[in-house]
C-alpha cells in the first residue's frame, strides 16, 4: 500500500471524527450511529484492491493518490446551470452540486400529495425511522469499502416518496455536477427512494463534472419498490476525463412490480457501477439495460446483479459496450437464484464491439442457482464490427465511415431506445452522434 | 461499359478466378451460369469489390476507369451495383435511412446537392411501386426479419433507386417462390434500358425466362468455358453441365 492511499483514508477518517465534535446531541441518534459503525468498517477495509475478486480488473490506485474538497463548496451559479441544461427537459429537476442539496437552483412541479422530495438529512431529521427502516437496509457498509465510505458521510443527497397508489407523472432528474474548476473536488451524495404500493414513477440520475480539475464521486442510491409499484431508474454519466466515478444502486422489489433501468455511460476517467436488484416478490419483473461507450484512456466497469429470493420472477438484462482507442471496460453479470425461487425466469446478455487493437473488454457473467426448476440463460459476446454489414452498405455508396457510423448508432440505440424520457434520450443520441463524429 | 481481362482471383491463397475475359456493352443482358462452385459468386463478389478476395491477375475497366483500383463506395458511385444473394440485416438501421444516406453519398460523389427529404420521399415511393414494396417495410430495420422474398425485392428496389450503371444480379432467384421470382425479374425487366447493362448469375434456366438474357455464358473451374446466346440456357437446362465439364476435360 502506497503512502498516498493511507493519506486519502486517514484523512476521510479524521474529518468524520472532527464532524462528528461538533454535532451536539446527534451523535446519539440512530443515523449517526449508522454512520458510525459503517466508518468503522472503512477503517478497517480501507479502500479495494485489485487483489479483491470484485476489483480485479479496476484499480482505485489512482482515484485515491489525489486529495479532494469533500466540504460541498462550489461556484455553480444559474448560468452555469443553464449551460448545463437538457434541451426540452421538464419535470422536478434537482441539482447536487459537490454533493450539496441546491434547493435554490432546483425545481419541483409534481404536487406535494404524489411525491416528496427532499435533502436526505433533513427527511431523517423529520422522521428518523426512515434511519432504521430504510436506510442502510439494502447498501450494506460490510459488502463493499465504497458503500462504508459514503455510508459515514451520508448527509446530502435526495430523498423521495411517492405514496401507495399516486402517480406521479413529472419525471424526477436528479442531477449531480462535479464544480472541479478550482480545485479537486469529492463528493458522497447518498439517496433514498421509496416507492409505495401500486405507485409509478420515472426517474433518472445524471452526472456531468465541469472543470478541469480532478472529481471523485462516491454514490449510493437505494430504492424500494413495494407491491404492485411500477418504477423507471436511468443513470446517465457524462463526466470528464479526469473524474472518478464509484456508484451503487441497490433495489428491493416486491410482489407483482415492475423495475426498469437503464445506465448509460458515455465518459468518465474511470467508472465503477454497481446495480444490485433483489426479486423480492412473486411475479415481479426487472429489467437491466446498460450502454457505455469508452474512448482514449477512459475505464467504465458495470456490475450487475439480479438476485431471485422468490418463485415466479424475470430478469432481463442487456447491457452493450463499444470501446475505442485504448479504453478498458468491464462487464460482470451475475444471475443468483435462491432455493426458494423456483421457476426463475432470468436472462442476461452482454455485447461489446471493440474498435481499436489497444482496447480491451473483460466479461463475467456468473450464474448461481441454487433452485431446481428455472429458465436462466447468459451470453456473451465480444467482436469486432459486421464486416459483412459493412460492405453491403459501401456497396452501396456509403463511405466505410459513414457506414461505420450508422452501424454504431444502430447499436447504441438498441439501448438509447429503452429509454423513456423522451428529452434524454434525445440528448443522449445527441451526445452519441457527436462522439461517433470524432474519428 | 465493361471490359474484363484475364482476370484472376484467390481467396485465402486458393484461385478461384483463372481467368476471366468478358466485354459488355451498354444496353446487354449477360447471364453467367455454371455448377456450384465455378466461382460466379466470386466474380461478382470481385466486381463490387469485396476485401476477403485479392485480384492476383488480369484488369477491369468500367467506362474506361479501372475498376479494381477503386473501394467499394467509389464503384457504387460510379454506377456498379451488387444485388447479393445473401442480403444482409441490419438491426437499428431503417431501410429508408440507409437509403437516404446511400443516395445523398453518390450525389455528393458526383458533385450534386443532396436531395431533401420531400423530394427523396417522392422518388422512394415511386421506386417502391416498381417491385410492389410495401411502405411499410421501408421504416424497419434494414432486412431485418424479412421473408426471402421481401429481402431480395429489398435489392431490386434499392436497384431502382440508385439507378446503376450495371446492375450484377447474384443469385437473385435462389430461395425465391414462382410468385415472387415473378415480381423481382418484373422489377429488373422495368429497369432494363439502352443505357444500362445487367449481368445475371444463376445456376438455374428459370429466371432467364422471366430475364431473357442477350448472351449466356458458363463458368467451370474459374473459366468462361462456353458462350453463347440465349438458347444456349436451355440447352443447359436440359442436359445439365456434365456434358460441359466433359467438353473441358477432354480439351485439357
Amino acid at each position: 500500500m502506497s503512502t498516498e492511499t493511507i493519506d486519502l483514508k486517514t484523512r476521510l477518517v479524521t474529518d468524520f471524527y472532527a464532524r462528528e465534535e461538533v454535532m451536539n446531541g446527534e451523535a446519539q441518534s440512530d443515523f449517526h450511529q449508522t454512520k458510525r459503525r459503517a466508518l468503522g468498517i472503512f477503517e478497517e477495509r480501507g479502500f479495494p484492491t485489485p487483489r479483491h475478486e470484485e476489483w480485479k480488473y479496476s484499480n482505485v490506485r489512482d482515484m485515491i493518490s489525489h486529495q479532494y474538497q469533500f466540504n460541498g463548496e462550489h461556484a455553480v451559479t444559474e448560468e452555469v446551470i443553464d449551460a448545463l441544461k437538457i434541451a426540452n427537459l421538464s419535470g422536478n429537476i434537482i441539482y447536487i452540486i459537490n454533493g450539496r442539496y441546491e434547493a435554490s437552483l432546483s425545481t419541483l412541479v409534481s404536487p406535494p400529495d404524489q411525491l416528496t422530495i427532499q435533502p436526505l438529512y433533513e427527511a431523517i431529521r423529520e422522521n428518523p425511522e426512515l434511519a432504521t427502516t430504510y436506510f442502510g437496509q439494502l447498501a450494506k457498509s460490510e459488502s463493499d469499502a465504497f458503500t462504508a465510505l459514503n455510508t459515514a458521510f451520508a448527509h446530502d443527497g435526495v430523498f423521495i416518496q411517492v405514496p401507495a397508489g399516486k402517480v406521479v407523472e413529472q419525471p424526477i432528474i436528479l442531477r449531480f455536477i462535479s464544480d472541479a474548476r478550482t480545485e479537486n473536488v469529492g463528493s458522497n451524495p447518498r439517496n433514498l427512494f421509496v416507492v409505495g404500493r401500486n405507485a409509478q414513477v420515472k426517474m433518472a440520475e445524471s452526472y456531468r463534472t465541469i472543470g478541469s480539475e480532478r472529481s471523485l464521486t462516491n454514490t449510493v442510491t437505494e430504492i424500494f419498490v413495494a407491491e404492485g409499484a411500477n418504477v423507471e431508474y436511468y443513470k446517465v454519466q457524462n463526466e470528464a476525463e479526469k473524474a472518478y466515478h464509484v456508484g451503487t444502486t441497490h433495489v428491493n422489489i416486491r410482489d407483482n412490480s415492475h423495475f426498469y433501468s437503464a445506465t448509460v455511460t458515455l465518459n468518465g476517467g474511470f467508472i465503477r457501477n454497481n446495480l444490485t436488484i433483489e426479486l423480492d416478490g412473486q411475479h415481479c419483473e426487472a429489467f437491466m439495460y446498460g450502454l457505455y461507450f469508452p474512448d482514449e484512456k477512459q475505464h467504465i466497469d458495470n456490475h450487475t446483479l439480479a438476485d431471485h429470493r422468490q418463485p415466479n420472477s424475470y430478469s432481463s438484462e442487456l447491457y452493450k459496450g463499444v470501446l475505442r482507442d485504448r479504453s478498458t471496460g468491464v462487464f460482470n453479470g451475475k444471475i443468483f437464484v435462491r432455493q426458494d425461487a423456483q421457476k426463475t425466469n432470468a436472462y442476461q446478455s452482454c455485447k461489446n464491439v471493440v474498435l481499436s487493437p489497444d482496447a480491451t473488454m473483460n466479461t463475467k457473467p456468473q450464474l448461481e442457482i441454487y433452485a431446481d426448476d428455472v429458465k436462466c440463460s447468459h451470453g456473451t459476446t465480444t467482436g469486432q464490427l459486421d464486416e459483412e454489414a459493412l460492405f453491403y452498405m459501401r456497396s452501396r455508396g456509403i463511405s466505410k465511415t459513414e457506414a461505420m457510423t450508422l452501424l454504431m448508432y444502430a447499436f447504441c440505440e438498441d439501448v438509447i431506445s429503452q429509454i423513456k424520457i423522451d428529452a434524454i434520450r434525445e440528448h443522449l443520441e445527441g451526445v452519441i452522434t457527436e462522439k461517433l463524429a470524432k474519428k | 461499359m465493361l471490359t474484363i481481362n484475364d482476370l484472376r482471383a484467390s481467396i485465402e491463397g486458393k484461385e478461384i478466378l483463372k481467368g476471366i475475359n468478358l466485354e459488355i456493352k451498354p444496353g446487354e443482358v449477360h447471364a453467367i451460369m455454371g455448377p456450384n462452385g465455378s466461382g460466379k459468386s466470386t466474380l461478382a463478389s470481385v466486381l463490387a469489390g469485396r476485401e476477403e478476395y485479392e485480384v492476383t491477375g488480369g484488369s477491369v475497366q468500367f467506362e474506361g476507369k479501372d475498376l479494381l483500383d477503386m473501394a467499394p463506395e467509389d464503384r457504387a458511385a460510379e454506377g456498379i451495383f451488387l444485388a447479393f444473394q445473401y442480403p444482409v440485416e441490419i438491426p437499428g438501421v431503417t431501410t429508408i435511412n440507409f437509403l437516404k444516406t446511400a443516395v445523398n453519398e453518390i450525389r455528393k460523389h458526383k458533385g450534386q446537392d443532396p436531395l431533401d427529404a420531400a423530394q427523396f420521399l417522392k422518388m422512394v415511393r415511386e421506386k417502391a411501386k416498381l417491385v410492389n414494396m410495401n411502405d411499410s417495410l421501408l421504416k424497419r430495420s434494414l432486412n431485418e426479419g424479412f421473408s426471402g422474398g421481401e429481402k431480395k425485392r429489398n435489392e431490386i428496389f434499392q436497384m431502382a433507386v440508385l439507378e446503376p450503371r450495371l446492375a450484377i444480379l447474384d443469385e437473385t432467384d435462389s430461395g425465391l417462390d414462382i410468385d415472387a421470382l415473378r415480381i423481382v425479374s418484373e422489377g429488373v425487366n422495368k429497369l432494363r434500358s439502352p443505357e444500362r447493362a445487367t449481368i445475371v448469375v444463376t445456376h438455374y434456366q428459370r429466371l432467364l425466362d422471366y430475364i431473357v438474357p442477350d448472351y449466356v455464358h458458363v463458368l467451370y473451374q474459374g473459366r468462361i468455358v462456353k458462350s453463347g446466346p440465349k438458347e444456349l440456357a436451355l440447352e443447359l437446362e436440359e442436359k445439365g453441365y456434365d456434358w460441359i465439364k466433359a467438353e473441358v476435360e477432354h480439351a485439357l
